[in-house]
């Protein structure tokens, strides 16, 4: 089945089934959980970027009235030395433990080293004060290049990291590796052009609005249940479970509504903090709630580091192209410089290639997955360069893009091979759109200045598993159970897939995201992989669900099961056009002919389609003050099929938003001994709804073969282009080229006064 | 947390009472949109903490010439009065810009005062509206030139116990215009990383009277340029006048670096935001 096919459900914009409940407040978040004889948990953290711990003297905090637990890395179980993936990003549980709280030092700020269970958030935050560490401040690395230097200070003791297959000799290098494929030599020693730039980044936040949370109860049986706001209920269960050596059955995640994820809440943090301290409570349940500083300065942001790319052209050809790729994973190993190395030269059919990623261990938080990890970071590069390459040799961008795109067939950087993907059909769209074709007034007298820049972007998302449940209510209605929790909008996408099988109103499917003891293993929502892999279990389910209610019409009708069929939402005999029944009806006979019918369904999918998106921006700067407004913004990608169009949409409009931000005043401002110190919304300047114009958006369809529908992932590749796509409208307002995000008023000031003198 | 009483006063007396119980461990409230997120923030403790929007006398809003504004009145409250608005644009200004619809509605301009840091957006724009400062308290009352109030970031010279009552701005000279900008890289929800006052009177032959420049965010305190009141006084007000009064800006200012904004930038800043509000103010001041 491919896209070109009519639909009823799919392709329609039905009211999302969670939405009355999450208009009016009902919903129930993480810190909605609210349980009889609940404690209130506080953790204290390092004050240091890095630091010794010689003693801690947790005396005090106990003596305290109220205080009910304290605890430190003493009662963290020992976890063994193993990597486990994770869907979007793997742990090592031993890291994990040390990462949840410190056991011998403390490797970036905020990192924990104690934590309290009282009788009210109050008395737990007092008594953590009441804490005594006895410190011994080390020096500290916070960039690549200072953790690369060779005066470095050794982060994580012990360490050695593999640096092409041999042992590091740094001891701060988590892993340096290479994708070699043509001949690199020949390739540039044959270009005509070659342009090479290194372009930095800063360390920035997903900075989704819900903190991170849990309650759990760890009972005498040592029975662990937990609430938590997670994009994978299961993934917490498999990190709970390394983390406190406990089997998995004796594990129950119940997942409550998220608010905002993008890769963030896929790690855990305060989860096993509460399960430990609940175990030294007798069993009271105990809640963790992160304040918006722990967020920012203990969760996992996305890397700084810098990326260095140099392209070499012949006749309008890319045919060599070497990338040197440097990320800062934070106190542990585990940047997805990995992914990053998979995108950055997949917008390209390049024959020459060599990409060197390099992992670096640095004193700031453990990073973690950002929505399309990595790539947005490799797209500035390379969308700039290839920008410069059009301005030198005075090529139109979308042409020259063009006649350089990957395809079916292409090589990509890392190795595999393109299947069907929709490269070309997006930037086709995108030189066809109102927006590119559209003037724009580069002077228009008030003072400013405006510019246009494009940018292509590449995610390749992933599949993995799921599953998904159906029962049939006498009514003709569909419950459907599911273990995806729901961040965009999914239990609409995934209903309306089983909908169209079942020829039932999307509405007459009821959508439930359930607990781990309540559904089958279910990969995390990432790597924009829930409406198609979900989605894909739901298609399975509902075609079981079909064959369960054919054999059962066949019994009502007395007749052989092959003699009937299931089209346009009935059930009828191949023979005798007297025998018909529509869904419901058949649904309603249920409990009289034999009782209930249900299904099930599960997938396992090594492969997704990758996306495609070009992104095309407008500016208007105010040279004197290097104020940069975004006036006109269009989103075109490939989404295989939009199965919501509105969410569809939503999420190409979000992800545009979220590189807005990045490429223009998100960082993480570090202070010289390694603070952040703008660990709040107010500093950290993410773009308010009056920064910003309607992101307009266009939808290509080129169906992903391997989907029944043709779904590809679609909430990943839109925050791909849009760093990339400013830096040139940028350069072309103001004719410069601003190789360091954010480009912020400071920086185009800076360049601006270098360029006029 | 640290526990603190809260108490609604409803006299001076009341108010004066406790903050000479408590001395610096106590505190007035009027918005609390700084001071709870202080004690939140864990930046320190108070014992107690009193609300002076009952005061009656801190409610006062009297335009009578001179405007005497109490300290407890809302943003919100002043910038819808029609009569105030003519007669006190940069106030307007400023009191427009700061926070949404719900914080103008209950922060105040004396409590911006008080809370004394270099970026509060109402301090320049009191400074070129000539504002002096009502303070009270159990030992008596005294009175400041706005200009004065700020010592340091987050100090004043108020003493323990002292509190703000009101604030009283003159009447405005014929011929008089004022504005305030600030600079912030969003358009909301921001500190400024600059910010510049400008208040103007022109004679009528259109020369400059008088001419008083604040600047936010680039320095210790509000920085007051008299040097530009020297230069300005007695020319026309011209590009050419304005542009040199930016370069005296950029030089009188003393910023620092941080997560906000760097040096150059800052003084560079001072400057444009100086011209382009001293072109605005004399906009202002020739509509009359």
């Amino acid at each position: 089945m491919v896209a070109t096919q009519e639909y009823k459900v799919i392709g329609t914009r039905p009211i999302r089934h969670d939405g009355l409940d999450k208009v009016t407040g009902r919903a129930i978040y993480g810190a909605d959980v609210k349980l009889p004889d609940m404690l209130y948990g506080f953790v204290l953290r390092s004050p240091h970027a890095h630091a010794r711990i010689r003693s801690i003297d947790t005396s005090a905090a106990e003596a305290m009235p109220g205080v009910v637990a304290v605890m430190t890395a003493n009662d963290m179980p020992e976890a063994a030395d193993e990597l486990v993936d994770l869907g979007e990003g793997a742990i090592n549980f031993s890291h994990a433990s040390d990462h949840i709280m410190a056991m011998s030092k403390a490797k970036f700020k905020g990192h924990p080293v104690a934590a309290v269970a009282a009788t009210s958030t109050n008395v737990a935050r007092e008594a953590v004060a009441a804490i005594k560490v006895d410190w011994e401040v080390l020096k500290s690395a916070v960039t690549v290049d200072e953790a690369l230097a060779p005066d470095a200070p050794v982060i994580l003791d012990g360490w050695v990291g593999d640096d092409l297959g041999e042992k590091s000799t740094k001891p701060n290098v988590g892993s340096h590796f290479r994708h070699e494929f043509g001949d690199i030599e020949k390739g540039f020693a044959d270009s005509t052009t070659i342009i090479e730039h290194r372009y930095d980044l800063a360390m920035v936040h997903q900075g989704y609005i819900e903190p991170h949370n849990g309650t759990a109860i760890w009972d005498q049986e040592d029975r662990v249940r937990l609430w938590t706001s997670t994009q994978g209920a299961f993934t917490v269960r498999t990190q709970l479970a390394g983390i406190l050596q406990l089997d998995e059955s004796r594990i129950k995640v119940t997942p409550t509504e998220i608010g905002g994820g993008f890769g963030g809440k896929i790690p855990i943090y305060v989860e096993p903090l509460a399960a430990i301290l609940s175990k030294k409570s007798g069993g009271k349940p105990v809640r963790i709630l992160m304040d918006r500083p722990e967020v920012f300065e203990a969760t996992g942001p996305t890397p700084g580091g810098w990326v260095s790319v140099r392209l070499g052209v012949k006749d309008r050809k890319i045919i060599a192209g070497d990338a040197d790729i440097r990320f800062d994973a934070g106190g542990f190993p585990g940047s997805p410089v990995g992914a990053a190395a998979m995108c950055v030269f997949s917008c390209y059919d390049i024959e020459n290639t060599r990409i060197d990623g390099w992992d670096i261990i640095v004193n700031k938080p453990k990073t973690a997955a950002y929505r399309a990890p990595g790539s947005t970071h490799v797209a500035y590069a390379i969308e700039c360069i290839i920008d410069e390459i059009c301005e030198e040799l005075d090529l139109d961008p979308i042409q020259f893009r063009l006649d350089n795109a990957s395809k079916e067939g292409t090589r990509r950087g890392d190795g595999p091979i393109f299947p069907r993907i929709g490269n070309i059909e997006t930037l086709e769209a995108a030189r066809d759109s109102a927006h590119w074709n559209a003037p724009l007034d580069k002077n228009p007298g008030n003072g400013n200045v405006r510019g246009r820049g494009i940018a292509n972007g590449y995610w390749f998302n992933v599949g993995l598993k799921s599953s998904v449940n159906l029962s049939v209510n006498t009514d003709g209605t569909v419950m459907l159970i599911e273990g995806s929790t729901d961040i965009g909008g999914t239990r609409a996408s995934i209903a309306m897939q089983a909908a169209e099988v079942l020829g039932i109103r999307a509405e007459d499917i009821i959508p439930t995201v359930v607990d781990t003891d309540s559904v089958g293993y279910t990969d995390v929502t990432g790597g924009s992989r829930t409406t198609y892999a979900t989605g894909f279990a739901a298609y399975k389910a509902a075609q079981n669900l079909i064959d369960e209610l054919t054999a059962r019409a066949a019994t009502i009708w007395d007749i052989p099961e092959d003699e009937v069929v299931f089209e346009d939402g009935k059930f009828s005999s191949k023979s005798d056009p007297e025998l018909s029944m529509t869904f419901k009806e058949i649904a309603g006979k249920l409990n009289e002919t034999g009782g209930p019918v249900s299904s099930t369904g599960a997938v396992d999918l090594e492969n997704a389609g990758g996306g495609f998106a070009v992104h095309i921006c407008d500016l208007e700067i105010d040279p004197e003050t290097g104020k940069t407004d975004v006036i006109r913004y269009t989103a075109v990608q490939d989404v295989g099929k939009a199965i919501h169009p509105s969410y569809v949409e939503g999420q190409m409009q979000g992800g545009a938003v979220q590189g807005i931000g990045w490429a223009l005043n998100e960082e993480y401002f570090m202070s010289d001994d390694g603070q952040m110190v703008n660990s709040s919304y107010l500093d950290y300047r993410m773009p308010t709804s009056l920064d910003l114009p309607e992101i307009e958006t266009v939808i290509v369809e080129v169906p992903n073969p391997i989907h029944p529908f043709g779904v590809r992932g679609v909430g990943e590749p839109p925050i791909v282009p849009p760093v990339a796509a400013i830096a040139n409208a940028i350069n072309d307002a103001l004719g410069i080229r601003l190789r360091e995000a954010p480009m912020n008023p400071g920086r185009i000031l800076e360049a601006l006064k270098e360029k006029n003198g | 947390m640290h526990p603190f009483d809260y108490v609604a006063a409803t006299s001076i007396a009341e108010v004066n009472s406790i903050l000479a119980q408590h001395g610096n461990r106590a505190r007035p409230l009027v918005g609390g949109t700084d001071l709870l997120v202080q004690l939140r923030g864990g930046r320190f403790d108070l014992d107690a903490v009193v609300d002076i929007k009952g005061v009656p006398e801190a409610n006062v809003l009297e335009l009578n010439g001179a405007l005497k504004m109490g300290s407890a009145v809302p943003l919100a409250v002043m910038y819808e009065d029609q009569a105030v608005r003519d007669a006190y644009p940069g106030l307007i200004d400023c009191a427009e810009l700061i926070g949404g619809i719900q914080i103008q509605s209950r922060a105040s301009m004396a409590a911006n005062l008080c809370n004394s840091t270099p970026s509060g957006d109402t301090i320049c724009p009191m400074i070129v509206h000539s504002a002096q400062v009502n303070i009270t308290g159990a030992n008596g009352d005294r009175t400041v030139a706005v200009e004065d109030f700020c010592t340091g970031p987050g100090r004043n010279v108020l003493e323990d116990g002292e509190w703000v009552l009101d604030i009283v701005f003159p009447a405005p000279a014929s011929g008089f215009g004022a504005a305030y900008e600030r600079f912030i890289p969003r358009n909301e929800m921001d500190i400024a990383v600059a910010g510049a006052a400008s208040s103007v009177t022109l004679d009528g032959s259109g020369k400059i009277t008088d001419a008083l420049v604040a600047l936010a965010s680039v320095g210790p305190t509000p920085v007051f340029v008299t040097a530009i009141t020297d230069l300005l006084v007695g020319k026309e007000p011209t590009e050419e006048n304005f542009v040199a009064a930016g370069k005296i800006a950029y030089d009188a200012v003393s910023p620092i670096s941080d997560m906000r904004g760097t040096i150059e930038q800052r003084r560079h800043l001072s400057g444009v935001l100086t011209r382009r509000t001293l072109t605005k103010a004399t906009e202002r001041a020739k509509a009359g």
